[in-house]
């Protein structure tokens, strides 16, 4: 009677622990003796590895470090190599890009935004070299490449911001800095530059896409532990075969709004909307400051904007009648 | 009891008792800072300005009484001191007045000798006397020419002194932060804890950036679509710059981005509030008051009063506004003060007609030409013909030299009808102040006297 779910696993399988299953073809083959943690098998697995790093597992956590490297020393540098007020000051610290003036320079003056290339290449090397990595061991499980492809969606709007919109708008001073506040600052500057990035239509499919992925994620994950009592966490036998489990559950859904999804095509629900919030939101970035300026005179061109009734006293620019801009 | 049902019990009586608790307390901003907002423009839109009860209680600055109007007749003040430039055109009376409320605006505790040679009024030293010189030029071109900011209100040496000598919202260039040979590009001093900039790593020395001369910091687009043939126009970093400056704004006014623009469009004119106005104006001032005033006040200074850099101390929007929409709440001070709006007419040279105080601007929108006309026109009790004979004041008890010609005062010109126990002290000082100075003055003539026997 008095059962309420846990955050917390609340059955620990213990088992010998295994290196899993076998594999065809591996360069470099599992690495480390798995041991068991009975707090991690808390909220996950109890069992801790093997390890499978590979050439581009490897050849990913060194060009990972060489980025994470130059983007801490450059930090390091820019308070003259004090200790304390590198970590006072570590939310404000930047690696930025080159500045405008230089465009989109091919190597350009390491403190004018050359080691921000460098950092920013070594970096999307090492992303690219772990997406190559999910891929590879998903195949060699025998596995679908789902997770490989979301991860790509989210690969590609890092692409966008950090090397396309440049490209394509021809200056590295649109991308990115590295840091804490100032890639903050970065966003909302950017969206006062476009002119409110809130009325770009594929900016909204993103944000819908975000808070939609997460609905989805507690619906299903309530659902799920809802119906644990009854076997329902065994989805992947009940997508062909519903037992009672997948029908309370089917039926409470269908009670509460009408309709239901499915075992199986929750999953799907969850992962194109995942997938669909970093390519939707690619491709806004990806038209902004390229074919539209200012997206909230965009949106009074398509009537995207309401029309309040005027409440002040109307005013006009200033410069126009003065003829100069302040 | 099931446990589940001890739980619900439980949550019932915290909820219930948080809920009675703030029943309880029907103004809790003792505990903190509770905000309260007002709606500004059309509901739903968000434009509300939002004030901490802390910043409401927080009573307006004590603005100093109006000092007593004096007799605007009599020989000019350039004719009866020495080496008298810009005030040289008020009466002996005004004169004196208005030296002895600066005195009590800038430097009440350091008196006179803050910027007079105590031994020669008229010597051009120390340098805090060209200082002030040129700082009462500038506050007569700001209340002249720049009625499109300070409209009637006006400005006056308290507006950003506070009784102090040195303002307390002043600026200088910052050192660059010392960065190691290599580090990455970080322009503009950003990239650096600062306060300034509202604790982001936007330019850490807005002012620096926008308010020296002529700069623009318009960074959005005015047409939906990229301008062909227009170039990328203005860059991120750009935007950066100018938000710090909006971050600056907002703090040195104590007011929300929604004091002037609607946040929907924060470039769109139409969608503004005419405070927007207002500030434009402001901006252009505060430019023309670095480049024409006070930097090239730098050679004046001693060490002590320079920046870092060796700049000379500068202006920017907080200077006078000290976190208020509106410096001092709004009191237009200056209208007591007519000789710090332009220059002064002597009675017998002014137009036949008397003038009539001109009507209440609130805001700041009127051409900037209109002003010298108007200047006149705001001292009434300037310019009225000494009348009435006042009564011979009190003289101090302590002064044995009471018996000067001119030590009377026209108490009864005070707008107030009746003085204040304040107002009475600056009377007094004032009659101290002329009797020095012309105790001064005689010894002067003596010892020329002297030389010219020798």
């Amino acid at each position: 009677m008095a059962e309420y779910q846990n955050i917390f696993n609340r059955v620990q399988v213990h088992g010998p622990v295994y290196a899993g299953v076998p594999v065809a073809s591996s360069a470099t083959g599992r690495a480390g003796q798995p041991i068991v943690s009975y707090w991690l098998g808390k909220i996950g697995d109890a069992q801790i590895g093997p390890v499978y790093l590979g050439l581009t597992g490897v050849a990913s956590l060194i060009f990972g470090f060489l980025a994470f490297e130059i983007i801490g020393l450059n930090m390091m540098a820019s308070v003259n190599w004090s200790p304390i007020e590198f970590v006072r000051q570590l939310p404000w610290l930047a690696l930025e890009p080159p500045p405008a003036e230089l465009g989109f320079c091919v190597l350009c003056p390491l403190d004018q935004g050359g080691w921000w290339q460098m950092a920013g290449f070594f970096m999307t090397t090492s992303v690219l070299l772990w997406w190559v990595r999910t891929y590879r061991r998903a195949t060699a499980l025998g596995m679908g490449t789902h997770v490989a492809w979301a991860f790509m969606a989210a690969i590609w709007l890092m692409i966008v911001i950090g090397f396309l919109r440049p490209l394509l708008l021809g200056s590295w001073s649109e991308a990115v800095p590295f840091g804490i506040f100032p890639h903050l600052d970065w966003t909302a500057a950017f969206s006062i530059r476009y002119g409110n990035l809130y009325y770009n239509p594929f900016h909204m499919l993103s944000i819908v896409f975000l808070y939609g992925a997460t609905l989805l994620f507690a619906m299903h994950g309530a659902t799920i532990l809802a119906v644990g009592r009854f076997g329902g966490d065994r989805e992947a036998e009940q997508v062909v075969d519903r037992g009672t489990a997948a029908e309370r559950a089917a039926l409470f859904w269908r009670w509460t709004m009408g309709f239901n999804a499915t075992m199986e095509s929750i999953h799907r629900w969850a992962w194109w909307f995942a997938v669909l919030c970093p390519i939707t939101g690619g491709i806004g970035m990806l038209l902004t400051g390229t074919v539209v300026d200012n997206w909230f005179l965009w949106g009074i061109k398509h009537g995207l904007v309401p029309a309040y009734p005027q409440v002040f006293d109307a005013i006009q620019d200033p410069a126009l009648m003065s003829g100069g801009a302040q | 009891m099931t446990f589940a049902m001890k739980m619900a019990v439980a949550f019932c009586v915290l909820v219930g008792g948080l809920l009675l608790f703030t029943l309880n307390l029907p103004q809790p901003d003792h505990i903190w800072p509770l905000a309260q907002g007002t709606q500004l423009g059309y509901r739903g839109t968000g434009m509300q300005q939002v004030k901490s009860v802390e910043d409401l209680r927080k009573a307006a600055d004590q603005i100093p009484d109006p000092f007593p109007a004096v007799s605007a007749e009599g020989p000019r003040a350039s004719e009866v001191y020495e080496n008298v430039h810009v005030l040289g055109d008020l009466s002996e009376e005004q004169f004196l007045r208005v030296m002895t409320v600066i005195t009590e605006w800038v430097s009440p505790e350091q008196g006179c000798a803050y910027c007079h040679d105590e031994n020669d009024l008229a010597a051009e030293r120390p340098y805090t006397k060209i200082v002030s010189r040129r700082m009462l030029e500038m506050t007569r071109h700001i209340n002249s020419d720049w009625t499109n900011h300070v409209a009637q209100t006006g400005v006056t040496c308290y507006t950003c002194h506070r009784g102090n000598p040195v303002p307390t919202e002043i600026w200088f260039k910052d050192e660059a932060p010392t960065k190691a040979v290599y580090a990455g590009y970080s322009p503009n001093g950003q990239n650096h804890a600062n306060e300034v900039a509202g604790l982001t790593s936007m330019a850490a020395n807005p002012s620096d950036v926008f308010l020296t001369g002529p700069s623009n910091p318009r960074i959005v687009p005015t047409t939906a679509l990229p301008a062909k043939g227009s170039g990328l126009g203005a860059s991120i970093k750009d935007a950066e710059d100018t938000y710090a400056l909006m971050i600056h704004l907002s703090d040195a006014l104590g007011v929300n981005c929604t004091y002037c623009h609607d946040s929907r469009s924060f470039m769109s004119w139409n969608e503004s509030s005419p405070p927007r106005l207002t500030a434009f104006h402001g901006l252009d001032l505060v430019r023309d008051l670095n480049a024409n005033y006070l930097v090239p006040l730098q050679p004046e200074y001693p060490a002590m009063r320079l920046g870092p850099t060796g700049d000379a101390p500068k202006a920017n929007c907080a200077t006078c506004h000290q976190g208020e929409p509106k410096p001092l709440g709004g009191a237009p001070m200056v209208q007591d003060y007519p000789e710090l709006i332009s220059a002064q007419v002597a009675p017998d040279q002014a137009p036949a007609e008397q003038p009539q105080a001109p009507a209440e601007q609130p805001e700041a929108q009127q051409p900037q030409a209109q002003q010298p006309a108007q200047a006149p026109a705001q001292q009434p009790q300037a310019q009225q013909p000494k009348a009435q004979q006042p009564a011979q004041p009190k003289a101090p008890a302590q002064q044995p030299q009471a018996q000067q010609p001119k030590a009377q005062q026209p108490a009864q010109q005070a707008p107030s009808g009746e003085m204040t126990p304040q107002q009475q002290l600056m009377q007094q000082q004032m009659q101290l102040m002329q009797q020095q100075m012309e105790q001064m003055q005689q010894m002067r003539q003596q010892m020329e006297q002297m030389q010219q026997n020798q």
